[in-house]
């Protein structure tokens, strides 16, 4: 098939619906568990994610129609616009939890640093697009990248939003690592930050570091900053094999695990759903992981490729952070779980992600040059 | 394209190392949630359970208390409360309102809601009122639908059917204080009672409510609930029943009691101590004035606290048995018993003119003209201060003292109500040890006749009355006959080793006070056959008289009421066969004779009338019973007194 002028019709066809499907059943573990974490009501929450759902559903699919090189086209743009929405809220954001992050917009609270995680995939994928195997290996043609990477970490950082920027670094590395920057690169970058792990640790707010004392002593504070861990650790562990059975999770029923709805929610679904719950998701998950490297593979231009890996990276950061966190492996950084989570900016631009993920996998053969602005 | 085809297969190969990476991290938490789920569930589910578990208490019902008959003097009764729930309220300041056209709620009432609304949480009851009638009560819930969050509770509250007469007995209960908790925490050496964490939970603040507290208090129950994080109740799991507290019999006589109290309202603050003088069974204990222990219980206005404590008479004090006063000349006894204890013949005479010269010193007698040739039975019936003086002379302060401690003067008996005087009993040793000064003469004169350093209370002047007429019985006030399923608390006497003959002087002595012609209260004599009574008169000084006012006639009576002297009688009655004692003090009543002698005469006749000893009390009435409807039983220890009797 010529991939150079499909019809609408043709795009719809070539979109991969196996993938839309298990994105929506993970989707459905976070309504079942909204559902629950409400006490078998889908107000306040389960009813709303469905909607933001339906809407991000959609708008995957517009934003699959378009073409490929438009969003090549305007990736700098879009990533510009991110950055000014973040610089907006460092300015001028509503408190919210000691971190000014959103924009109020009505409908939604939107959070500039959610958008800014597919942002910048798309700006790098852009760059990369253009660089042959030997500009990547000088380490002056990186400079440009990093400062595509280093401007949104520091306006997150500044919020303060650490699960964030370990987002943005760990999606940014992904991206870096699969353009082909010299292995030797990363080394030094590690032992560089390993070397300034004590001037970053100054530069951490105080809440910061308790959240990371906690994290390597967790009973030092049980009912105070510790507080969250244990209580998500008990939530999950009293689950069992089977669970306590769907609505019957009576720690989060009883409010003893704050933020069910939103960063626990992981906590409150193992609870209920036991080991078995918890697995099943993770292969569902797992699936659309293994499912995206599939597609990126099959992409025939590199911009479709890093842009394909990156979200998909980025996705499975959501993931290893929220779940390491609730099972106490990692530190509360405050980072939900993809799709599953309460909240409306994260599934709309995860959403919008994997749109810009099925745009690459319907136009997967379409080729385009170097920099890719003259054929649209 | 070449190029394009390089940088595929790098990406392919470095897309699999981070695939690897991936899918490392997956197994990663794939085992920790095994290892939480499986490996620790059983430690998880402990923790969840205690999370979710809430013990709460139920208070238990308060022993009551009763007098040797049965009559309530503390009981239990039905409280009226009314609560708000502020989240089901929907504007808390109008339901207020409408509630206040209901019930008496004053603006007070509405302004310590609305100051506890901000300090507790939305779902916790706050108390609007309580103490409400059921016809309040009914009010209020048939106007529920009016009054959203507001809601009726039935609880108890102590109260006292006697009120003031028995207040400074009972006592009164109030909500616990920091004190009072940390005092039970040193006790039992534990955390803190969960008890008196209870709502409404009510110690005993003072007399038997306070000596008795953990008898009375019960064992509280127990609630299991399930609550969640906030720890507002979900649903009930289990729960233990709370066990009433015991039942108190005391061996007071509640009619004597209120009789004993309206005589004593005739002075302006007097106390007195009615026992039985072989048991110490304490049958009437006043204080007067008193006050009104239910407004305790409930709260009292700052407005009556203010002025109970400053009033001059001190209405909170229980006179009785914290009442510290010098005996006066019903010390004598003491006196005249020590000496003939010190071997000093019965015989004795001593010519008294109306002073005691010791050295150049000059120790009045009260009675200025003197009163001749007196032995130990005439100095006693005239009260002559010359003859003790000459006694005291003679043995000397320690052998007074000795024998006043024998007789139970100057310490605590560790009576049944709390807040014992102790009493002061001087001598050498004493003096040394208080003043680190040698004891003068002159002091003894003084001690001899119940004056100078001498204090004591008028449960200890009883107690030593009963004692003199007793047979030298070692008894000691008891106000708690039996505790319920813990039994009798009344202990058997000791004797203290006393002469028989000696004794029988001193009652001679006793008895002509009342009943001789001399004798110094012959106006109080009993008249109505065949009722009787002996006693002794005593006087105490509160003031020195000084030379001056003696020679310029002052009267005592003129002076303030506060710089008057005590007046004092101890009596026993029958005479032939002494079987009740009674000690009455009338603060600042002038003459002992003149004051306390009538009000002693009308008390031990009240009580021979009444004769509380021979009836059955509640708890034997129960024995008896029980041993009519059964096989013979051994017969209980308090038969065997009675026996003995």
């Amino acid at each position: 098939m010529r991939r150079e002028n499909m019809s609408l019709y043709d795009k719809l066809l070539s979109i991969s619906w196996p993938f839309l499907l298990l994105i929506t059943m993970t989707a459905c573990v976070g309504f079942v568990s909204l559902y629950s974490a409400a006490g078998g009501n889908l107000e306040p929450w389960a009813g709303k994610q469905m909607v933001r759902f339906v809407v991000g559903m959609c708008g995957l699919i517009i934003t699959a129609m378009i073409d490929i090189r438009i969003w090549m086209k305007f990736a700098y743009v879009i990533f510009g616009f991110v950055v000014v929405l973040l610089i907006y809220v460092d300015i001028k954001g509503h408190t919210s939890m000691g971190a000014q992050r959103w924009i109020d917009l009505g409908f939604l609270q939107l959070q500039p640093s959610e958008p800014m995680k597919i942002a910048i995939v798309l700006a790098l994928a852009r760059f990369f697009h253009g660089a042959t195997a030997e500009d990547v290996k000088n380490p002056f043609f990186l400079i440009v990248p990093l400062g595509i990477l280093a401007l949104p970490v520091l306006l997150v950082m500044i919020q303060p939003d650490l699960g964030t920027a370990i987002s943005l670094i760990g999606a940014a590395g992904a991206m870096f690592f699969l353009a082909g920057v010299s292995y030797w690169m990363f080394l030094v970058v590690a032992g560089a930050g390993i070397a300034a792990m004590p001037v970053l640790w100054h530069l951490l707010h105080d809440y910061q570091k308790k959240r990371v004392m906690i994290f390597l002593d967790p009973e030092s504070d049980p009912l105070g900053a510790g507080y969250h861990i244990t209580q998500s650790k008990i939530a999950l562990g009293s689950g069992g094999v089977f669970g306590k059975g769907f609505l019957h999770g009576t720690q989060s029923h009883l409010n003893f695990l704050p933020e069910k709805q939103t960063d626990f929610i992981f906590t409150l679904f193992t609870e209920e759903w036991g080991l078995v719950g918890g697995l099943a998701l993770f292969t569902l998950l797992g699936l659309i992981i293994a499912y995206g490297y599939i597609m990126a593979f099959r992409c025939q231009n590199q911009f479709g490729r890093l842009l394909v890996a990156g979200i998909i990276v980025n996705f499975s950061l959501y993931i290893f952070i929220n779940t390491g966190m609730v099972m106490g492996l990692l530190p509360v950084v405050g980072v939900p779980l993809a799709l599953v989570s309460h909240g409306g900016t994260v599934m709309l631009s995860v959403l919008f992600g994997f749109g810009l993920l099925m745009s690459a996998h319907v136009h997967r053969d379409v080729k385009f040059s170097r920099r890719g602005l003259d054929v649209v | 394209m070449n190029r394009d085809m390089e940088r595929y297969k790098e990406f392919s190969r470095r897309a699999l190392i981070i695939g690897a990476a991936q899918t490392a991290l997956f197994g990663i938490l794939a085992t920790r949630l095994g290892y939480l789920q499986v490996v620790e569930q059983e430690r998880f589910q402990t923790l969840s359970d205690k999370n979710r578990i809430s013990m709460r208490l139920v208070s238990a019902g308060r022993g009551e208390i009763m007098d040797r008959f049965g009559v309530p003097l503390a009981i239990n009764t039905q409280n009226f409360r009314t609560f708000l729930v502020p989240e089901q309220a929907n504007d808390v300041e109008e339901t207020l309102d409408r509630l206040s056209k209901l019930i008496p709620v004053t603006d007070d009432d509405k302004q310590a809601v609305l100051l506890e609304l901000g300090k507790v949480r939305p779902f916790t009851p706050i108390l609007v009122k309580e103490n409400l009638t059921w016809e309040d009560m009914a009010m209020v819930e048939q106007n529920f639908p009016d009054l959203p969050g507001v809601s009726t509770e039935e609880g108890e509250i102590r109260s006292y059917p006697l009120g003031l007469a028995t207040a400074h007995i009972i006592g009164y209960v109030g909500r616990v204080s920091e004190a009072e908790i940390a005092a039970e925490q040193l006790k039992n050496e534990q955390v803190k009672n969960p008890v008196m964490t209870i709502p409404g939970f009510r110690i005993g603040k003072t007399g038997v409510e306070k000596k008795f507290d953990a008898e009375l208090r019960g064992v509280a129950g127990r609630i299991e609930a399930e609550v969640n994080v906030v720890g507002r109740e979900i649903r009930e799991l289990t729960r233990r029943d709370p066990k009433k507290g015991h039942r108190l019999t005391l061996t007071l006589d509640a009619d004597l009691q209120m009789q004993c109290q309206e005589m004593l309202a005739k002075e302006r603050s007097a106390a007195a101590v009615v026992m039985d003088a072989f048991t110490g069974e304490v049958y009437a204990l006043c204080s007067y004035p008193s006050f009104d222990p239910n407004l305790f219980s409930r709260g009292i206005p700052a407005d009556i606290w203010e002025g109970l404590l400053a009033d001059e008479t001190n209405p909170l004090t229980n006179k009785a048995v914290a009442g510290q006063y010098p005996p006066g000349s019903t010390f004598k006894m003491v006196t005249a018993l020590a000496a003939l204890d010190a071997g000093i013949s019965p015989a004795t005479h001593v010519f008294c003119p109306g002073y005691y010269m010791l050295g150049k010193d000059k120790f009045h007698c009260w009675k200025p003209a003197g009163h001749g040739s007196v032995g130990f039975e005439a100095a006693l019936v005239q009260s002559c201060d010359c003859f003790f003086y000459e006694m005291g002379n003679r043995i000397g302060v320690d052998a007074i003292a000795k024998m006043a401690r024998r007789l139970g003067l100057g310490a605590k008996m560790d009576f049944d109500v709390p807040g014992e005087g102790e009493g002061i009993i001087p001598d050498r040793a004493w003096k040394l040890k208080r003043y680190k000064e040698q004891w003068h003469k002159g002091e003894t004169l003084n001690s001899s006749i119940g004056q100078g350093h001498t204090l004591t209370t008028p449960l200890q002047l009883a107690t030593m009355t009963a004692r003199l007429v007793n047979g030298g019985k070692a008894v000691k006030p008891v106000l708690v006959r039996t505790i319920e399923e813990k039994g009798s608390q009344i202990p058997e006497w000791k004797h203290i080793g006393l002469n028989p003959a000696h004794l029988a002087i001193i009652m001679r002595g006793m008895d002509g006070v009342v009943n001789g012609a001399q004798g110094t209260a012959k106006g109080s004599r009993i008249t109505e056959a065949p009722y009787s009574m002996g006693g002794k008169t005593g006087t105490a000084q509160v003031r020195r008289i000084t030379a001056a006012m003696r020679a310029q006639g002052i009267k005592n009576e003129t002076l303030p009421w506060r710089w008057r002297h005590h007046a004092l009688f101890v009596g026993y009655g029958p005479v032939e066969a002494p079987r009740y004692v009674a000690a009455v003090v009338v603060e600042h009543g002038v003459g002992g004779a003149k004051a306390a002698a009538p009000i002693a005469r009308d008390i031990l006749l009240a009580i021979q009338k009444r004769a509380p000893h021979r009836i059955h009390t509640v708890d034997e009435a129960v024995e008896a019973a029980a041993a009519s409807g059964e096989a013979p039983k051994k017969p209980a220890p308090r038969n065997k007194r009675k026996k003995r009797q």
